[in-house]
């Protein structure tokens, strides 16, 4: 009995990632990423440090590299980002052990630094959006895009709980339910338009932070192609200048 | 009185040739005045060459060449480094530029015949040169140790294992190991940025001697130095110092405008330069839903795939590199531009291009049947293209005209006889048509005097 059920828990940790491989893009669900808005990355971080950082680290990423891109002094860094008594000046790991991760969820959860660069925006906004009720997971929630995720829906207070709507679809290898969209059942503590901006401020954080040099490169860029065509000009005129005798 | 510089230009030329190898390569070597566009991707190439070894020697100074520290150190690069994601972005955007830009300096090479005599080593030197790239480029990409530097350098390492009977042997001798591991990576990375890179740089040496003395060809494929005027200077050449040192500059910040585009706005170009599965650190355990190789190689991997046996596959990979090295010696008709050669031709040369660009694509994408069975046919257009320019060599009599007809459409005919299942057939039958009609019009339409005949090569320089 105890060798089935660890069979069967196997079964499904692998069964997990490869329904996430071809879990498919919703496109009901669309995000329109603003990297100039301070503020917002301002709350995303907030909100990542109070509500996944208890998980999931961030360890390429340094509060202070953090502090001086959205415009916060160190202080309000101490005061506001780190609850765990690390420095500023340090990565943002977390405290969790792998072997506690593993009990608790069966697999150590990701660290969250490179998840927008590995799978866009789009991605991290649906997963967050689409959580329902499910009595057969053990968290009692699943998940729309990632379907049998083992993480459980963090930010059900605020959301509420969403309920699946299915119908039978015919797919030719016979007719498997699909589900046709999401019921907000119970309200949580944010109205759903509320929800859905702490959504967008939270993939805005991971996405910044996924390349913290977004915030400058195309500014330096645009810098660069400006001198860039004025050499560019100055070089065709002394190209011209050396070939007009030529023929 | 002579000045300072003067002076000092005189001391040197005494115990050194500093004037001569100005004049020799630069002042006075005359250069055809009808370069065009396609003659920007030499000097290019060495723009991104140096490009490369300058931002390497920035990226050595932080990169961690061990396992456990390689990918960490690139975030590192990116995020702690000042300026560090603008070396890296230039870096990695660099390496998919310098295909870019030696595939079109070939293509100028190939279409403007200047890989024929007396340039045959000009070429061959100039293939071994695109063999070691791609040898740096490979290493290259395993060094940031995300998941598809492993399972891609997984991949590529095991064709080696495809050698009969010592294959296997040879495989783990590469990789130091019997998979993947830090004994590669350290290995790779002594390769990448020592070994492998001196070798490029003698080998632009040796490519450029062997260029200036010869002298370069045209586009219009005519050599300048049959008219001289009476200093013995090309009538239709020009110094390329300054007549192209200037154009060159010229062309060099028109591309790096497109390069600062890429490196600024797009360093992962939509996942082509900088591959999504690659944000991930390595993991054996892991493997990614399809490995692909960076764009640049996925012509060739195309073709790898194209012959489900992976032996007769990695045979044909390899040949269709090989049979570039040949070129010189399978293309032996005397004109050289595309300008003066056959209506076939150049049908011939575009469907080449058609070719290379779809087995490119096929490469990227998983293997569908239609998508197998495409690049199969691709992959042999890509052979007859080589088996079209040996055909149009010289005018061809009726029987050889049949001969090759019947041997190339009954070797193509009878392969696919062999592998066809059922239930494919129709689909084995329409993509048979591919090169049947490909192979028709080459071989009948050489026959017609409006498509097959070569033009007449002006005497001098058309402008």
């Amino acid at each position: 009995m105890k060798r089935a059920l660890f069979l069967s828990v196997l079964c499904l940790g692998s069964a997990g990632p490869a329904f996430a491989a071809v879990g498919a893009e919703l496109p009901g669900y669309q995000v329109v990423i603003d990297l100039n808005n301070r503020a917002s990355l301002q709350r995303g971080a907030k909100y990542f440090v109070n509500y996944c950082m208890g998980c999931h680290s961030l360890q390429y990423s340094r509060y202070s590299r953090v502090g001086e891109d959205l415009g916060l002094d160190m202080q309000m860094v101490a005061d506001n980002l780190i609850f765990n008594g690390r420095r500023v000046s340090e990565r943002m790991e977390i405290s969790m052990s792998r072997d506690d991760a593993e009990r608790w969820f069966g697999a150590k959860p990701p660290d969250l630094s490179m998840l927008a660069r590995r799978k866009g925006a789009t991605y991290i906004y649906q997963y967050l959006m689409t959580f329902y009720a499910d009595e057969d997971r053990p968290w009692g929630v699943n998940n729309w895009r990632f379907p049998f995720t083992t993480m459980p829906h963090v930010l059900w207070r605020e959301q509420g709980l969403q309920r699946a709507e299915w119908k039978e679809a015919d797919n030719g290898d016979g007719n498997k339910p699909v589900i046709t969209g999401l019921m907000l059942e119970t309200p949580g503590l944010k109205t759903p338009e509320e929800y859905e901006r702490l959504v967008v401020d939270l993939t805005s954080f991971l996405v910044y932070v996924s390349e913290p040099a977004r915030l400058t490169r195309e500014s330096v860029g645009t810098w660069v192609l400006l001198f860039l065509l004025v050499l560019g000009g100055f070089a065709y005129f002394l190209k011209r200048e050396y070939w007009k005798d030529v023929h | 009185m002579k000045s300072l510089f003067e002076g000092l230009i005189g001391w040197i030329d005494a115990r050194f040739p500093l004037m001569q190898l100005w004049n020799d390569h630069l002042a006075k070597y005359y250069a055809p005045k009808n370069f065009n566009f396609w003659y920007f991707f030499g000097s290019l190439a060495l723009l991104v060459l140096i490009i490369q070894i300058v931002t390497g020697i920035f990226l050595t100074m932080h990169y961690k060449p061990d396992a456990e520290l390689a990918f960490a150190s690139l975030e590192y690069i990116r995020r702690d480094v000042p300026l560090g994601w603008l070396i890296q972005y230039m870096h990695s955007t660099g390496a998919s530029f310098f295909f870019i830009v030696v595939y079109l300096h070939m293509f100028r090479g190939i279409m403007y015949g200047s890989f024929k005599a007396p340039r045959e080593l000009i070429w061959l030197l100039g293939m071994f040169l695109y063999m070691t790239l791609m040898a740096e480029a490979f290493m290259g990409y395993l060094l940031p140790w995300g998941n598809m530097s492993y399972w891609g350098a997984q991949v590529i390492v095991n064709l080696f294992s495809t050698i009969p009977w010592v294959g296997p042997d040879i495989a783990i001798w590469l990789r130091g190991d019997f998979a993947i591991s830090d004994a590669t990576l350290t290995r790779f990375f002594a390769l990448h940025v020592s070994a492998i890179p001196l070798a490029l740089l003698a080998l632009v040496a040796l490519h450029i001697m062997a260029l200036h003395e010869v002298g370069s060809n045209n586009p219009d494929g005519i050599e300048i130095k049959e008219h001289k005027d009476a200093d013995g200077k090309p009538l239709d050449g020009v110094p390329f110092h300054p007549y192209y040192t200037v154009k060159d500059i010229w062309g060099s910040v028109a591309f790096l405008f497109l390069f600062a585009l890429v490196v600024f706005f797009a360093p992962e170009m939509g996942g082509y330069f900088l591959e999504p599965d690659n944000f991930t650190p390595a993991n054996p355990l892991l493997t990614p839903e399809h490995i692909v190789p960076v764009w640049y190689f996925t012509p060739f991997y195309s073709v790898l795939r194209a012959i489900p046996d992976p032996q007769f596959g990695a045979l044909a990979m390899l040949l269709s590199i090989l049979v570039l090295f040949f070129l010189p010696w399978i293309d032996r008709n005397p004109v050289r531009s595309v300008r003066y050669r056959s209506l076939l031709y150049k049908i011939n040369l575009g469907v080449f291009v058609v070719t290379f660009a779809a087995l490119g694509y096929l490469g990227f994408n998983p293997p569908t049947p239609l998508y197998s069975e495409l690049a199969l046919r691709f992959s042999e257009w890509y052979f007859l293209f080589f088996i079209a320019l040996w055909f149009f060599s010289r005018p061809r009599r009726n029987m050889e005209r049949l001969l090759t007809l019947v041997v190339v459409l009954g070797l193509i005919s009878l392969y696919d006889v062999v592998r066809v299942e059922p239930g494919h057939g129709m689909l084995v039958f329409l993509g048979w048509l591919m090169p049947a009609v490909f192979v028709a019009v080459m071989v009948f339409g050489s026959g017609i005097e409006k498509l097959g005949r070569d033009l007449p090569v002006p005497d001098r320089l058309t402008g």
